[in-house]
Parts: structure tokens; C-alpha cells; sequence
């Protein structure tokens, strides 16, 4: 089954050409053409033709011999990073028909190692969200459904959920993400794959359109620990454009899994056993304890003390930075516009028209947090307890290599839930953010299911640009726990 | 204090600030590789960067913080080694981000003076707050349609240096004074050309008035006055506009207005009530501007001589005095220039020669010192011809309105013209002969006492060696006949 291999096992089958580029494409292509209508995973398919064409291209650098560490395996884009001459939306109707002169620095680099890209998923507005459910093509859905109820549909977990649904049901090998408080990890864990956020200035943010700068990194969507280090690879590295990229040497990610975690010590946050935290995501946390301890960790209590403030500044710095970051969304110069007798009216008009609900929330209350009289209180409070938050972390790093988390408060809900209240979605994020905060590495693995026949995810957490311990732990835990469950909606099901 | 207004309820002073605008120069934009030419073609000089595109970042341009350091060293003003960018936020079609890039809690260049120069000749020193890096916006361009207005990028982006004074200014001459002053600094410095009409120079003018021991009243702002006469003629009218207002019992609203030069008087822009809330915070594209004290130190090595300093050198070497010194240090290139004709030379003489002769021809012949047709090595030249008693000042004058009209070299008009200088003692003494015989009248007379006659056999027998005999040697050789 070509559309259930790993990046790994795909890219040695076409190095010994078991298998073509083009056969790996049209099988995806055939899979997305079959599931998208029910999982609204891809917003934007590229045409057939160009898809095999950059199969083709592969295939021809396999047999000269000069094929690049991704060459021939095809992914998914989310609709957030510029794709040149594919129309990028974010989601939005305000991007509904922009098609970008100039290609992402993430996904160039995909192309120069070679990928082949199937076309651009799905993913809340502007990839404000945790379950896909504000996009303006439609939702994604969840290719999990709970067991004896195939009729509900469930989120895939967001922002990225376009991603990790087409992740989980063969519609790609593999996908990009972006990751501003969760969004790579929480749809990862709630579509039962890995999914990575680097650290902070790993990756390239130019060319992928903002939410929040100081928090947006782009990752890899996986089917396992070691592809999310490979594709990392290839999606990592300095770029003079981006002032916040790291000039540090890109390792060779994906040679950390594999290697033993005899000795390393992993510390549990004692602040993250939340109260009402579900008895089922406790469980698999210990389990999850057990089967490092197993491995040789060293399992040490550690403490957090600013992790409660993390949800709320986060929803205060956030959404400041995206208040600012999309006022450039004006009906001016590109994208949608809606003609009025006067420049505010056309503001008004273009903006009201163009932005959903979500995205008008948060910009709101990012002007407010922002606004004279309220900065000092809000946003200038925010940046102060950020700081504190990175110093839990450096302080905690001190005496621990990794910490182990649940990653998100439940296992993928279903859609119309959690959607009258804001805060109660928000919450979604509570496991995620402070990683993000803190700008730390931080990597969802799938561990297990729930009682409803759901996969749960674990989080590792990394110090500052060390992905490869993240990834080393990873590996041990995907090797514990053995996940090989897919989800009821998938390309192989009932082939 | 030499300005004041005379009201009905007593004497008022003025208290002025300015917020100077100067254009960096710079090949390209302060965070994009665009262009910064003037005068292009509309949005011909624009980058996805500049036009806010998804996705695009900006990269600082290290030139541009160069010059920023360069004029804060000129400004004899702090260096800040750690400044940071903060987004200003507020909506315009000409500014594409929605957001001006700019330095708001942490600029680079902090405190410092400049030195003005009055009409009286008083100087004062009026006190720099801070200079800060930012971004400009585009422009509107409303004449291109009857229902449209059209935008052109090509200025989005380019770096500006907002300068601002303290309030310490009490006339309008002295606005006018530190305009020009400050324009010359940066001229000097290459760091911005100074062109109000370009607009790579404007002017905000902060105006409150008070009365002499009290503390400052309201002022407002005046936006965007594009010429150092108008800023000093929107002074006044402000200034009068307000003590009108405080006279009549009103209270002054701070607010923003607008000078209009064709009547005469400012006008509401903006009101305290919609003064925009800019919601600035630090910009999280940017990392802080952390710079090396060595950087520093070496922009400071290389600065250029500036024009105070310029002008003590040039009364000190030069032996000239100091208002003669201010109008040849006023430019650089004039200054360049004189420095060319008296190095090595008599530099008062050719003070006189630039000041008088030179700027008379450039004046009649429209031209400026950059196109003058009498290059300053000509101009040596010639009084290197002076001093070697080649040529006699008289006949100079001659020569050089030769050099104006033909670019030849003086040496060859003097050759072509024979008009070197005689020296030659027989020459003399046959043309003393020859006057004293033509006027023995005369002879007798200043024999008899009336010695004022020398004068009269001077010029006689210069005009008789049609201007080109030695004067020394003609004295010395006249007393040696007369008293003989």
C-alpha cells in the first residue's frame, strides 16, 4: 500500500525502485481524489498533471543518481505557506483567490530536496484555531471516529488539521505545519501522528503568512519519529530574509532516533496535572512515564511555576502581534476587496467581508490589549510573565534533558462542540502553549486510544535547539508504545 | 529676548520644537533592496517588502543604521548600543503594512546640540532629544482621476531619520537658524542631501506660547511644513493664532494642524479627540539593535570634518576672520574649494579672490561651484602668479575674467596677452623719464613740497607701461628720480 508508508520506507523503496515517484503520486492523487470530498483536507489540489510531472522529475533524479533527501515523496503544503503560482488562502476569504509570486523559504526547500507536492491543506483561518472548524472552504474532518459511531464527525485538531487529517488517512505521506501555540501538535495528536515544532528560528518564517511572529514555526506532520527529523531537514536552516532565523548548523535529525536514552533524565510538570485533567490522559501519561523508565530514563518531578499564567498571555500576545500582522489585509493592493465611497469605507467593507468570526475576535482583542491605558496592564504584564515562563524552562533544563506531557486535555472532540464557548477551545492549547512561549522544541507522538477508540498523543519538550534529545525520546516512546492503528476513513480501508 | 509678542494682557514668549524628517541617503530601502532613487516611475521601485505581501519580513539595512550613527555622531549626540524597532500602528492607503516600522521607547541616537549662529552674530545651543530610524510611507496621488485616488510605493520603505529637538527654541529666526544648520551637518555628513523641495527634508514645528517664568502651555503641532521660510512664517502666525485664543480667555486644544502659505495661517488637521491611538509595541520581526562599540569608533574615525570645526580651522590656518570663514565653510564644496586655492598660498588673498571675484562670476554666470568655469587649481595658479610678481593684482583681475569667459590656464592668458608683470629696472626708469618729461609742471610742484603728487607719478607711469610694471619697483624707482 504505497499511500501507508513512512517518508523512511517510501524514500528506500524508490532508491531501489520498487516502486516510481510517479506511481507514489498517482496513488496519493487517486486517495485524495476518493476522501477530500469527505474530509475536506485539501482546499487546493494541484492539477494532476504538474503533480506527475514532478514526480517525473524525481524519478529522473533517482536514476542519474542525484536524488535530494526528500526527492519523489509527496506531501502536503498548508495553505499558510506561499506556494509560487498556486493560490494561497489561509483560509480566508480574504486570500480566497491570491496566488503568490514567490515561494516560501520552508517549502523551496522542500522542493530543492526534492518533494513533490500534492496541493494545500486545510487549516483554521489564518491558523487561528484548534479544530479546523474556522476555515472558510468548510472544515476539516477527522479521519478517527469514535468507535460505533461512524456518523459523528470529529475535529482533526488545529490549526494544521487539514494537514494531520490528510497525514492520517493516506492522503499524504507527509505534511507541513505551523505551530504558533499547538497548532502542529494538538491536530497530530488528535489525527494520531507525529507531529514536530522546532525551535523558534529553526525554521524560515518568510513567505509563510503570519499569525503571531514571535510564536509562528513551521514543522513537519509524520507518520513516525524519524520522518518528522528528516523532513525537518530539509525544511530547516538560516535564511538572510528571516532576521529571527537561527544561523545553526542543520544536524542530520532523523540519525537521533534510534539511539539510546539509557541515562537521559525526563522531567514530569508537576503544574500540568491539571485539576479535572481526564483519568484516560493521565493513564497514558504514566504509561507513557513507565515505558521511559523502562528504556533507562531517569524520571525526575519537576516544577513550572508560571505554566497556569501560560494560556492566558498567550491569548493576550498573540493575538496583539496578529492585530497588527493583519491590518495589511486592507483591499488595497491584493486580495479581496469591496468597494465603498471612502478609504475607511472601504476598510470596513473589505475587512468585514473578508475576515471571519474568529479572526474579527482576535483581532479585536489585540487591539484592545495594545491600546493606550491598557498596554501596561495587558501586554506589557504578558511580555513579563513570558519571560518568567522561559526562565521555568531554562531553570527546569538545568537539571532535566526533556520533559514528557500529555499534549492535549482530551482526545479529538466532535465538530459543534466547544463552539459556544470561546474559552473552553481555547483550553485545547493549555499543554501546548507554554512550549511555545518559550520558543522551545517540542514533538506530539501517538501513544495509544482512548476507551472511545481515539488516539491520544505525549509531548516531549527540548531545551533550546535541541531537537535531537526531543527526538531520541520520540523514538523510545514510538517504539514503546507501538502505534500502528489507522483510522476508520483511509486510502487502504476497504482497497 | 529678542522675539516677543505684545499682547493686551502682557508680553508673550514662543516656545518652539522641531521634528525633523531627513531622508537617508542610501541606495536602497531601510528593510528591503528596493531602490531609492527619486523621481522613477510610479511603484517602479517597489518590493513585495515594501508592498507588505503574506509572508514578506524585513532585513535591517546595515548602511542605513551607519548613516543614523554617523549623524549622531555629527549632532555631538549620544549613541545608543542597544535601541529596538516598535510597529506603529494605524491604517492609510499609502502605508502598506498598516504599521509604520520605527523607534519609539529605544532610539539609536540619544541627547545632543547643535550650535546656531544668529543674525547678531549671538550663538546659541539648542539641544537634540533624540534621533530614531524609520520607515516613510508612500504617496497619494489624487489628480490622476476624477473619482480614484491612485497610490505609488516607490518611497514606502525608505529610511527616514526623525529628529527632534528639545523646546528649546524662542524665535523664528532661530528655527530658521537651526534648519540650515542642521541641513548643513547633514550635507557635511553625506547622510542626507537636505532637499526640502524633494521633500527628503520636512519639518514638524511644536508651538505653545507663554508668559516670561511660566511653565510651557499647550502647544500644537504643525504637520509637514516643507521650507525654512514657511516654518519660520507658520511660527508666527501660530504663535499670534494662540495668544489670541489665551487673550480672549480660551484655553489652546492641543491638536494637529496645517500651515497654509497662501493664507497665511494654520489650520485644524487633527483634534485632540482623533488623535490616533498608534498601539505601539516592539516588532517581533526584529531582533533589538544590539551595536559594537568598536563599530562606533570606527564610523567616528572616519567622520568628515564638520563645519565647526572646519570653521576654526579655516580662521586659524588660514588667517581669516571668522565671518569670512562662515560664508566659505556654508558648503562643502565651497569649502573644498577655497581649501584647494589657499593651501600653500595666502590664504586671506584667497579668501578675497573667492568671496569676491569667484562668487561674482558664478552669480553672472549661473553657475555653482560644482560647474564653475575657473577651477580652484586655475585659480591658485594665478596667485601663485600674483606672488611671484608675474603678474600685479591689477592686471589679475584681467586674467581671471579671462579664465571665466575661455577656461584657459592663466599662465597662457598671460603669455597670449603679454601681460607679465615689468620688471625690468631700465624699462622703468625709461617710462619715469619719459612722464617727468612730459609734465615738468607738475615736477616743480612736488619738488616745492606738494608731496601728494607721488600718487599722480605712480599712476602716470603705470599707464604708461599700460598697467604691467612692478607698483613696488615703480615706488622705489619714482623717489630715487623725484627726490634726485
Amino acid at each position: 500500500m504505497l499511500t501507508g508508508l513512512t517518508l523512511t520506507e517510501a524514500r528506500a523503496g524508490l532508491a531501489a525502485r520498487k516502486f516510481s515517484a510517479r506511481e507514489l503520486a498517482q496513488a496519493h492523487l487517486d486517495a485524495i481524489g476518493r476522501l477530500n470530498t469527505a474530509l475536506n483536507a485539501y482546499i487546493t489540489v494541484l492539477p494532476e498533471a504538474d503533480v506527475l510531472a514532478s514526480a517525473d522529475a524525481a524519478d529522473a533524479r533517482y536514476a542519474a543518481g542525484t536524488a535530494g533527501i526528500m526527492d519523489g515523496l509527496p506531501i502536503g503544503v498548508k495553505d499558510l505557506f506561499c506556494t509560487k503560482g498556486v493560490r494561497t488562502t489561509a483560509a480566508s476569504k480574504m486570500l480566497a483567490e491570491f496566488v503568490p509570486p514567490y515561494e516560501s523559504t520552508v517549502t523551496a526547500n522542500l522542493l530543492n530536496a526534492g518533494a513533490v507536492f500534492l496541493g494545500k491543506t486545510n487549516l483554521d483561518e489564518f491558523a487561528m484555531g484548534s479544530a479546523n472548524i474556522n476555515s472558510a472552504f468548510g472544515p476539516a474532518t477527522n479521519p478517527w471516529k469514535r468507535k460505533g459511531d461512524e456518523a459523528t464527525a470529529l475535529v482533526p485538531g488545529g490549526s494544521s488539521g487539514g494537514s494531520s487529517a490528510a497525514v492520517a488517512a493516506g492522503m499524504a505521506l507527509a505534511a507541513t505545519g505551523t505551530d504558533t501555540g499547538g497548532s502542529i501538535r494538538q491536530p497530530a495528536a488528535y489525527c494520531g501522528i507525529v507531529g514536530l515544532k522546532p525551535t523558534y528560528g529553526r525554521c524560515s518564517r518568510w513567505g509563510t503568512i503570519a499569525f503571531a511572529s514571535s510564536l509562528d514555526q513551521a514543522g513537519p506532520m509524520t507518520r513516525s519519529v524519524a520522518d518528522a527529523g528528516l523532513m525537518l531537514e530539509a525544511m530547516a536552516g538560516f535564511d538572510a530574509k528571516d532576521s529571527t532565523s537561527s544561523n545553526r548548523p542543520v544536524p542530520a535529525f532523523h540519525k537521533a532516533v534510534g539511539k539510546s536514552v539509557k541515562g537521559l533524565r525526563v522531567g514530569i510538570p508537576a503544574e500540568y496535572r491539571a485539576p479535572g485533567l481526564p483519568a484516560e490522559i493521565v493513564a497514558m501519561w504514566e504509561q507513557g512515564i513507565a515505558w521511559l523508565k523502562a528504556a533507562g530514563c531517569e524520571v525526575v518531578d519537576v516544577s513550572l511555576p508560571h505554566t497556569r499564567y501560560g494560556l492566558t498571555t498567550y491569548y493576550i500576545i498573540a493575538p496583539a502581534e496578529c492585530s497588527s500582522n493583519l491590518a495589511r489585509y486592507d483591499g488595497i493592493r491584493f486580495g479581496l476587496r469591496k468597494d465603498a465611497p471612502s478609504l475607511d469605507g472601504v476598510y470596513e467593507a473589505t475587512r468585514a467581508a473578508g475576515f471571519g468570526q474568529e479572526v474579527r475576535n482576535r483581532i479585536l482583542m489585540g487591539t484592545y490589549v495594545l491600546s493606550a491605558g491598557y498596554y501596561d496592564a495587558y501586554y506589557l504584564k504578558a511580555q513579563k510573565v513570558r519571560t518568567l515562563i522561559k526562565r521555568d524552562f531554562e531553570n527546569a533544563f538545568e537539571n532535566v534533558d526533556v520533559l514528557l506531557t500529555p499534549t492535549a486535555p482530551s482526545a479529538a472532540f466532535a465538530q459543534g462542540e466547544n463552539m459556544d464557548d470561546p474559552v473552553q477551545m481555547y483550553l485545547n492549547d493549555i499543554f501546548t502553549v507554554p512550549a511555545s512561549m518559550a520558543g522551545v522544541p517540542a514533538l506530539s507522538v501517538p501513544v495509544g486510544l482512548n476507551d472511545a477508540g481515539l488516539p491520544l498523543g505525549l509531548q516531549v519538550i527540548g531545551k533550546h535547539f535541541d531537537e535531537e534529545t526531543v527526538l531520541s525520546i520520540g523514538g523510545a516512546l514510538e517504539a514503546a508504545a507501538g502505534f500502528t492503528h489507522t483510522p476508520s476513513v483511509h486510502a487502504g480501508a476497504g482497497a | 529676548m529678542s522675539y516677543t509678542i505684545e499682547g493686551r494682557t502682557g508680553t508673550w514668549e514662543i516656545v518652539v520644537g522641531l521634528e525633523v524628517h531627513a531622508q537617508v541617503i542610501s541606495h536602497s530601502k531601510l528593510f528591503s533592496g528596493a531602490s531609492t532613487t527619486f523621481g522613477g516611475d510610479p511603484n517602479t521601485q517597489v518590493s513585495l517588502v515594501d508592498a507588505a505581501f503574506p509572508g514578506m519580513l524585513p532585513v535591517i539595512n546595515h548602511e542605513c543604521v551607519a548613516q543614523a550613527i554617523r549623524t549622531g555622531l555629527g549632532l555631538n549626540a549620544q549613541i545608543n548600543l542597544f535601541s529596538r524597532f516598535d510597529r506603529k500602528n494605524y491604517f492609510y492607503a499609502d502605508l502598506p503594512q498598516g504599521y509604520q516600522i520605527s523607534q519609539f521607547e529605544h532610539p539609536i541616537v540619544g541627547k545632543g546640540t547643535i550650535s546656531i549662529e544668529l543674525q547678531n552674530g549671538d550663538v546659541r545651543e539648542i539641544g537634540i532629544t533624540r534621533l530614531h530610524l524609520e520607515q516613510d510611507a508612500g504617496k497619494l496621488l489624487h489628480d490622476q482621476d476624477p473619482t480614484k485616488s491612485f497610490v505609488d510605493l516607490n518611497r514606502s520603505g525608505v529610511a527616514l531619520m526623525e529628529i527632534v529637538s528639545e523646546p528649546d527654541i524662542r524665535e523664528p529666526e532661530e528655527a530658521g537658524a537651526y534648519l540650515r544648520k542642521l541641513r548643513q551637518i547633514l550635507r557635511y555628513l553625506g547622510t542626507c542631501d537636505g532637499n526640502m523641495e524633494e521633500g527628503s527634508m520636512r519639518a514638524d514645528v511644536n508651538v505653545s506660547v507663554r508668559k516670561a517664568g511660566e511653565p510651557f502651555r499647550t502647544r500644537c503641532e504643525i504637520k509637514n511644513v516643507n521650507s525654512i521660510r514657511f516654518v519660520m512664517q507658520a511660527i508666527e502666525v501660530e504663535a499670534a493664532r494662540q495668544v489670541e485664543i489665551w487673550e480672549n480667555g480660551g484655553e489652546v486644544d492641543q491638536e494637529t494642524r496645517l500651515f497654509d502659505p497662501g493664507r497665511g495661517e494654520t489650520r485644524t488637521m487633527r483634534s485632540k479627540e482623533d488623535a490616533h491611538d498608534y498601539r505601539y509595541f516592539p516588532d517581533p520581526d526584529l531582533l533589538p539593535l544590539v551595536l559594537e562599540q568598536a563599530w562606533v569608533d570606527e564610523l567616528a574615525t572616519k567622520l568628515p570634518e564638520l563645519p565647526d570645526a572646519k570653521r576654526a580651522r579655516f580662521q586659524a590656518e588660514y588667517g581669516i576672520a571668522f565671518y569670512d570663514a562662515g560664508v566659505l565653510i556654508a558648503e562643502q564644496a565651497v569649502a573644498d574649494y577655497y581649501e584647494a586655492v589657499a593651501r600653500g598660498r595666502d590664504g586671506k588673498l584667497a579668501a578675497t579672490w573667492v568671496m569676491g571675484d569667484l562668487f561674482a562670476a558664478l552669480n553672472r554666470t549661473s553657475n555653482t561651484i560644482e560647474t564653475s568655469p575657473v577651477s580652484a587649481d586655475a585659480l591658485g595658479k594665478m596667485l601663485d602668479l600674483i606672488a611671484d610678481k608675474t603678474i600685479n593684482g591689477k592686471i589679475a583681475k584681467e586674467v581671471f575674467e579671462d579664465m571665466v569667459e575661455t577656461g584657459e590656464s592663466p599662465d597662457a592668458i598671460v603669455e597670449k596677452k603679454g601681460l607679465r608683470q615689468v620688471t625690468d629696472t631700465g624699462a622703468i626708469d625709461a617710462a619715469i623719464t619719459a612722464v617727468l618729461e612730459k609734465h615738468p609742471d607738475k615736477l616743480a610742484e612736488y619738488r616745492s613740497g606738494k608731496d601728494k603728487l607721488f600718487g599722480f607719478f605712480v599712476g602716470q607711469v603705470m599707464k604708461e607701461t599700460k598697467g604691467k610694471a612692478n607698483p613696488a619697483m615703480v615706488n622705489e624707482a619714482l623717489k630715487t628720480h623725484l627726490d634726485a
